[in-house]
């Protein structure tokens, strides 16, 4: 097979990285081939230990760390850590509560940047405070159901995951501890997601480059919170607790909440996201879970990869764009008009009754050829 | 009008008596010798305060528009109001359910009920009139919502105005202050409503103004167009509309029990609808009051 070289490559390289990988060599060992674009490669992973390393810090959502559009440098090891943390979580305004099951402390979790052929190095924690088994699916990465099979830790645990960064888009990850607890899992709020991008950038359709300005996660999260008899939502000492009335609202299939990050009202108001006119911004947004449909009211999509994958040419010009549940799909949009623009999942409902409205607060001149108040309201002539 | 009080009485010497008493109270409380007092007329009457007059000014309700800019109300400024006797607390729960008991209200639809004794909360402007009439019928006392004026009046530095003191052709200007001021008000409040007098009163003795639960009042929602030197070019009001105060004032449908928390509006909706009403005074209030103007000019000269 074509592939030979590659693997005589591999195993010779594989002794140096034994000399240093430790406990890390056995998850090195069991980590299957993977394909390339470039031809198919067999066998154990490469020598990395050439490959420059980098540790990046992850931050809360909406905001992503630092990144580079364009990779001036070669491909590298990304290594980052995510500390699952079970905890309640405050809701919305009237001080609903939810056992929800995180990746550092917020649903979403933290969105995590690479380039195309990057390695990602995980370090999953499941502190001895947690009371469950819980693992990580990456939709990034290929086999072992994603990295859900290498995964599995219980409380006081930490397994550390690498994966090759083989496909550029926006990618879901979420738990995926097995069964029944998998949708519950993810409807806890476990999930977040991973951006790949192109090591040359993202392109339009034409090849022409395109860039933003700022890059802002969404994850869109519903919620499936028990009443009690008197139609108000109840609330539990732990996730535990609430399993079994939980999934009686879960196979309903109609969520009590459909909220951006977290909470309803986490990106409005004085959490409301910010740019200027003539500014682009990029906008990620998953679901993990459940169909939802990003429009921008006031504005647009300039160009859309709604399913998220960059190979594909973007979509321009879009009203609102579907991005079907476990999926990640990304936005990009030039602020033409200031003012305050909503975000929503244009199934309205959901949008105002559930939760799922965002605002961006955008500064700048009013272009009046754009738009403009020939007349004030003012009674009707006659 | 003072005569009409005389008339009113043929046991001359009576009269005299009875204005010198209710004058020197009067007086006291005016001067602030003694607090506001506290009426209780029945067990279903409410403790009320009665606001003493004082020049005092709030911003006209309504919208503005000059142009084709939304601008800020005028200033409205009143010298010698009339005295208000207004309810200390707002409806509670537990008074607005004896009129759903009686059959004259219909339920609230409170969106979060709190613990103990809280204002009633998912009441509409219509269901706030429904117990207006009831709790009239069942005092022989006439009770209404307040007026814009009015509620200004009773909360005093409770009041917040809401000019911006932006003009510009640019909409989104005024908007984006818009946004901005009322994010900050509705910053990390707790929305279900506390129990009465969680928030205390004030400088009026009026309890928990301005916090979790707004207050209906009877003010419909307009818009005015303001020439160049201010003055009105059209008026067109809209009663289907009805004005809430509180954190902020802000247009509700009458019908609306509940404002909505997660809105794709712009802008924070009020967390929770509720009210407090305010007693007409009898007719022979006004007379007195006159009296007591002339009467303590006249002393204090
Ligand atoms: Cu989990």
């Amino acid at each position: 097979m074509d592939g030979q070289d590659k693997v005589e490559v591999s195993r010779r390289t594989l002794l140096g990285a034994a000399a240093f990988a430790g406990v890390f060599g056995a998850v090195l060992a069991s980590v299957p081939a993977q394909a390339e674009e470039a031809g198919v490669t067999t066998g154990p992973a490469p020598d990395l230990s050439a490959l420059p390393r980098k540790r990046v810090e992850l931050l809360k959502p909406p905001f992503v760390h630092p990144h580079e559009q364009i990779a001036t440098v070669g491909p590298q090891v990304v290594e980052f850590q995510l500390v699952i943390e079970e905890k309640q979580l405050v809701i919305d305004e009237y001080g609903t509560t939810v056992p929800a099951m995180t990746f550092n402390g917020s649903v979403p979790g933290p969105l995590m940047v690479v380039h195309q052929d990057d390695y990602v190095e995980l370090t999953l924690v499941n502190p001895d405070t947690n009371t469950m088994q819980h693992n990580i699916d990456f939709h990034a990465a290929t086999g072992a159901l994603g990295g859900g099979g290498l995964t599995l830790i219980n409380p006081g645990e930490q397994v550390k995951l690498r994966f090759k960064a083989t496909r550029p888009g926006v990618f879901v990850y979420h738990c995926a501890p097995g069964g029944p607890m998998i949708p519950w899992h993810v409807v806890s709020g476990m999930n977040g997601a991973i951006m790949v991008l192109p090591r040359d950038g993202l392109k339009d359709g034409a090849g022409k480059p395109l860039k933003y300005d700022y890059v802002y996660y969404v994850g869109e999260q519903d919620f499936y919170v028990p009443k009690d008899a008197d139609g108000n939502f109840k609330t539990y000492e732990s996730a535990g607790d609430g399993y079994a009335d939980m999934l009686e609202v879960m196979k309903t299939l109609t969520p009590t909440h459909e909220v951006f990050n977290g909470a309803v009202g986490a990106l409005t108001g004085e959490n409301a996201m910010t740019a200027n006119v003539g500014e682009t911004v990029l906008i990620v947004h998953s679901q993990a879970n459940r169909d939802t449909r990003p429009h921008l009211i006031g504005g647009h999509g300039d160009h859309v990869w709604a399913t998220g994958k960059f190979n594909n040419p973007p979509q321009i010009d879009l009203e609102t764009w579907h991005i079907p549940g476990g999926c990640a799909g990304a936005a990009l949009y030039t602020f033409l008009q200031p003012g305050v623009y909503a975000y929503v999942n244009h199934n309205l409902i959901e949008a105002v009754e559930l939760g799922a409205t965002a605002h961006f607060k955008v500064g700048g001149e009013w272009n009046d050829d754009l738009m403009t108040q020939v007349q004030a309201p003012t009674p009707i002539d006659g | 009008m003072t005569h009409t009080v005389a008339h009113q009485d043929k046991t001359a010497l009576l009269v005299p008596i009875v204005l010198l008493a209710g004058l020197l109270a009067t007086i006291a409380m005016q001067t602030g010798a003694i607090r506001p007092p506290v009426v209780t007329t029945s067990s279903l009457a409410p403790v009320t305060v009665t606001i003493a007059p004082r020049a005092y000014s709030y911003r006209a309700p309504g919208e503005f528009v000059r142009g084709t800019a939304t601008v800020d109300g005028p200033l409205v400024t009143v010298d010698n109001p009339a005295p208000i006797e207004i309810m200390k607390y707002q409806v509670s729960a537990s008074d607005y359910d004896r009129c759903v008991a009686y059959g004259a209200c219909k339920k609230a639809e409170p969106r979060r009920r709190g613990l103990i004794d809280v204002p009633v909360t998912g009441v509409s402007f219509n269901d706030a009139n429904e117990y207006a009439k009831w709790l009239s019928e069942k005092t022989g006392q006439t009770w209404r919502l307040p007026t814009i004026g009015e509620w200004a009046f009773a909360a005093g530095s409770k009041a917040r105005d809401h000019a911006l003191d932006i003009e510009t052709k640019d909409p989104a200007e005024r908007w984006l202050a818009f946004y901005e001021r009322e994010a900050k008000l509705g910053a990390n409040a707790l929305a279900t409503p506390s129990p009465i007098g969680t928030f205390g009163e004030n400088e009026y003795g009026v309890v928990d103004l301005a916090e979790t639960v707004w207050e209906w009042t009877a003010t419909c929602g307009s818009r005015t167009t303001l020439g160049q030197a201010d003055e009105t070019l059209t008026y067109l009001d809209s009663c289907g509309v009805r004005l809430l105060e509180g954190r902020h004032r802000t247009p509700m449908n009458a019908f609306v029990r509940d404002a909505q928390g997660g809105g794709c509006t712009i802008g924070a909706p009020p967390d929770n609808l509720g009210f407090r009403l305010v007693r007409e005074r009898e007719w022979w209030r006004a007379p007195l009051d006159y009296a007591v103007g002339l009467l303590t000019k006249a002393t204090s000269n």
